[in-house]
């Protein structure tokens, strides 16, 4: 009846999983209690779960990221706290709890943290900063954003129903095969991708669609801002990489399911084939990361230096070189593999060729400042932390691109530092510059400026002290992954590493005493004019937050910086332009579909997991049935009257002609 | 690509290209407007959907032609496949696609006999196709070819049933077009998903067309 679930699934016998759960259950049913009695429950199915506006899918997607990234950074305390114990001793966590921590760190990081993280941003800004009013498929994306959510939750699950794989995040075969890991941890990692993985997909041809097909009057792809472009390329490669991953997932779960032999030891399998197909999936995934972030990075400090970007089509030609190269140097995960010597020089030469347009991304960044009369705010300094940073994480990337080299620094704490660098340093940098420069736009008022700042010193020295002493460690040979380990040369830099783990979470912290302060001072911190940091693309046109339909009449626009030119124009001739012609917005219809095929999926996973195959069949009747119903509604648009629609603008153009008035033309 | 200016712009220091555009390009940016058809979009975003698609099938391609070789001293595609059976299957599924082109020609023309009488056809048709490829799995594992006999069989049976379930989820969706057009009628939104069926449909010939190359012409040649 209920396939191989049974107790001996929870893991009473082990404290830390079980006191963890049972304090995230209490929270949850906290906040559904709370949410509950408040009455909030039928707004928030209303206007959130079964929304189809893409900012509050995007706002959605960074709150999932935001929470998991709490529970990903318990897992690296952990870590860091067992490796700072293990010398000479068991530590305080057991092999196979160990195992499972490392593995979920890095799965919940990359999948559920900085994944929704830049696709939330990209969710919600592009399609602004584009002058439009939606994306190209707004239905799909709740479903996309409902789906991911799913995998989130089914990694989660697997804290107390079952296991988690113990198999690094990248379950490497043959140690992943069901002869080596007979457990549902591995299948608990592969279905949540799987589902997942279909979201991420859903989103991308969203979003390649948007970018490519929905313009403002005027907005030419040469006038895009940069984020767009980055968003752009971001997708084409989650378009072109995740059904790779699907694909490779697929195979691995046959293997495993049905006795097949994709990566068997036996019956003519190959191990390898997983590396290669894996990674040709998971190296243009660090680029669907890090484009975003350039992104983001490109309009902070641009707007902060009052300059356009330098350098604008150098920027978009370097995007889309990254984008392609991307795709030409998987094989530099696994130069050990034994391919040869050309081949490794071909792929080594490759991935040093990619730091090219990289570097001259960085230029662009030091030139757009140039000159420029900067605003150190918030968002600046994340971006400025950034390049600091990042070039130190490109340098020993390029240095571990030397085969020589890497078959000396392979697996390595050496690489656990190098691709922490980047993505921490890269990616998580950009996403909270984002989360910073975009807030007000998103919710009407600032975030605290000191605790922000403050929170990125902390973060930036606890990077450094934390990761610093991991190159030291890799030069000195110790690998990752290791549970304990005898070497007293170690111990020290390992006690200086979770002491710089201490200062991140001194950060974190921060950071959400930042969140509740400025909630609480609101009032103070409003945004009156919708454009709090003198902005230059069309999201800052808009009022904080934007109505539903974004604009109320389609922007012309005249230039690149679109609202730029817009405000100079009205600083020149005093005034903003003729009042407009009001007419009535349609707008997409909220929809539950998404959420009720996430309902379905998060049944289906975890009945595949356990094998509960009647569950599988009706949770599969059940998201058919729902896009059935989806398909047969009649009424997909509401209209939003001209009044509302004039009433609105004007009170957005009266709060923009005060802002004028206060801000002359210099 | 340096980040150096190549020549000196006018009033735009920096070459970001925002000034000094042409006539021509400001032409095209005059046109180019928030306003492209819905159909047009769903289109596009269809296509990027297949594309994902064809990517999917490529790693499984790729796969295949890394695997054809280990038999595991089990039989090769020499001695199981029966091209016969499968030229079969390929005319169906050609013909289908062709049926399935007059489907929607008869859509677009509001035609209810050639739009319900060529979906009809598509559907017999790539029913006739699964029907033939379910017999040749089936032939197959009773010979003790099975998918889990050697890695070759794994690869094949994947690639050539992942192209099968595709094609069953089509005639899904196909019937479940029927049911819609003959519920709702030829509204805009429904047109809109027969042009994503047919791509779809079509998409599958293209991916058949290499299968059969690759796998069947292939593995019967050598």
């Amino acid at each position: 009846m209920l396939g191989k679930l049974s107790w001996a699934a929870i893991p009473f016998d082990q404290p830390i999983p079980l006191v963890a759960a049972a304090l995230v259950g209490v929270m949850i049913i906290g906040v559904l209690a709370w949410v509950t009695l408040k009455g909030w429950l039928p707004y928030l199915w209303r206007e959130w779960i079964t929304s189809v506006d893409h900012k509050r899918i995007g706002i959605m997607y960074t709150l999932l990221a935001m929470v998991m990234l709490l529970r990903g950074f318990s897992d690296a305390i952990m870590m860091r706290a067992q490796q700072a114990l293990a010398f000479e001793s068991p530590g305080y966590l057991p092999p196979e709890h160990y195992d499972q921590i490392f593995s979920a760190h890095g799965t919940l990081m990359i999948f559920f943290v900085a994944m929704p993280f830049v696709i939330g941003l990209m969710n919600f800004v592009v399609p602004l900063q584009l002058g439009v009013r939606d994306v190209a498929f707004p239905t799909l994306n709740s479903v996309g954003f409902w789906l991911t959510a799913t995998g989130a939750l089914l990694v989660n699950i697997s804290l107390v129903v079952g296991e988690f794989a113990r198999t690094g995040w990248l379950p490497y075969p043959p140690l992943s095969e069901i002869t080596y890991s007979p457990g549902v941890g591995v299948d608990y990692y592969l279905w949540a991708l799987e589902i997942s993985g279909v979201g991420t997909l859903l989103s991308g041809v969203n979003l390649v669609t948007t970018v490519l097909k929905m313009h403002a009057p005027g907005m030419t792809y040469m006038r895009m801002p940069m984020f767009c472009w980055t968003t752009l390329a971001s997708n084409l490669l989650i378009v072109a990489a995740f059904p790779i991953l699907t694909a490779t997932l697929t195979m691995l779960l046959l293997d495993r399911y049905l006795g097949f032999h994709f990566f068997t030891n036996n019956a003519g399998g190959n191990v390898m084939m997983f590396m290669n197909l894996i990674w040709a999936w998971g190296h243009p995934e660090v680029y669907i990361l890090i484009l975003p972030a350039f992104g983001i990075f490109s309009e902070v400090i641009s707007t902060f230096s009052r300059k356009p970007l330098f350098g604008y089509r150098s920027m978009v030609a370097a995007t889309m070189a990254i984008c392609i190269l991307s795709f030409t140097v998987w094989l530099h995960h696994f130069f050990t593999m034994g391919a040869g010597a050309d081949v490794n020089a071909i792929f080594g030469i490759a991935s040093m060729i990619i730091a090219v347009p990289t570097g001259v991304k960085v230029f662009n960044w030091l030139f757009t400042m140039y000159g420029g009369r900067v605003v150190y705010s918030a968002s600046i300094l994340w971006s400025i932390g950034f390049m600091v940073t990042f070039v130190i994480g490109g340098m020993t990337g390029v240095l571990l691109a030397v085969p020589p080299a890497d078959f000396v620094l392979h697996n390595s704490l050496f690489l656990v530092a190098h691709f922490h660098n980047v993505i921490i340093g890269g990616v998580l940098f950009g996403a909270f510059a984002g989360y910073t420069y975009w807030f007000p736009k998103a919710f009407g008022f600032r975030l605290h400026e000191g605790l922000g700042k403050a929170s990125f010193w902390c973060w930036l020295i606890g990077f450094y002290v934390a990761f610093m002493p991991l190159y030291v460690l890799g030069l000195m040979g110790m690998t990752r992954r290791m549970q304990h380990y005898d070497v007293a040369a170690w111990r020290p830099w390992l006690l200086i590493a979770a002491s710089g783990a201490a200062i991140i979470l001194a950060g974190i912290i921060l950071q959400i005493a930042q969140l509740a302060v400025s909630i609480r001072r609101r009032e103070a911190l409003r945004d009156q004019t919708g454009d709090p940091w003198d902005g230059r693309s069309l999201e800052w046109a808009t009022p904080s937050p934007p109505p539903t339909f974004n604009f109320a009449v389609f922007p012309r626009i005249e230039g690149g910086d679109a609202y730029w030119g817009m405000k100079q124009r009205a600083r020149q001739q005093g005034k903003l332009g003729e009042e407009p012609h009001y007419t009535e917005i349609e707008m997409p219809r909220n929809s539950p579909t998404g959420f009720v095929c996430a309902f379905f999926a998060t049944f289906m996973g975890f009945a595949l997991i356990w094998h509960i195959w009647w569950i599988v069949a009706l949770a599969a009747l059940g998201a058919y049935a729902t896009f059935v119903v989806f398909a047969w509604r009649d009424r997909h648009e509401d209209i939003i009257p001209a009044e509302l629609v004039a009433r609105i603008d004007r009170a957005n153009r009266n709060a923009r002609s005060a802002a004028l008035a206060l801000r002359p033309a210099p | 690509m340096s980040g150096l200016p190549a020549t000196a712009g006018h009033g735009d220091p920096d070459r970001v290209g925002y000034n000094g555009e042409s006539r021509a390009r400001r032409h095209m940016a005059e046109r180019a407007g928030g306003l492209v058809p819905k159909r047009i979009i769903v289109g596009y975003g269809f296509w990027i959907f297949l594309l994902s698609d064809i990517v999917m099938f490529s790693a499984f391609f790729a796969t295949y032609a890394v695997l054809v070789g280990q038999t595991a001293g089990g039989p090769s595609g020499r001695e199981l496949f029966d091209l016969r059976s499968t030229a079969i299957e390929t005319a169906c599924l050609l013909l289908s696609s062709f049926a399935c082109g007059l489907a929607s020609i008869g859509a677009q023309a509001h035609r209810g006999s050639w739009f319900y009488g060529a979906m009809a056809a598509t559907f017999i048709l790539g029913a006739a196709f699964i029907g033939l490829e379910v017999r040749e799995f089936a032939g197959l594992v009773a010979r003790g070819a099975g998918p889990t006999r050697s890695a070759f069989l794994s690869a094949f049976f994947t690639l050539v049933g992942c192209h099968g379930l595709h094609v069953s989820a089509g005639l899904l969706w196909l019937l479940t077009m029927m049911a819609q057009v003959f519920a709702k009628g030829y509204r805009a939104d429904i047109l809109r998903r027969i042009l994503c069926f047919g791509l779809f449909w079509h998409a599958l010939d293209i991916i058949w067309v290499a299968l059969f190359t690759m796998v069947y012409l292939m593995g019967a040649a050598t």
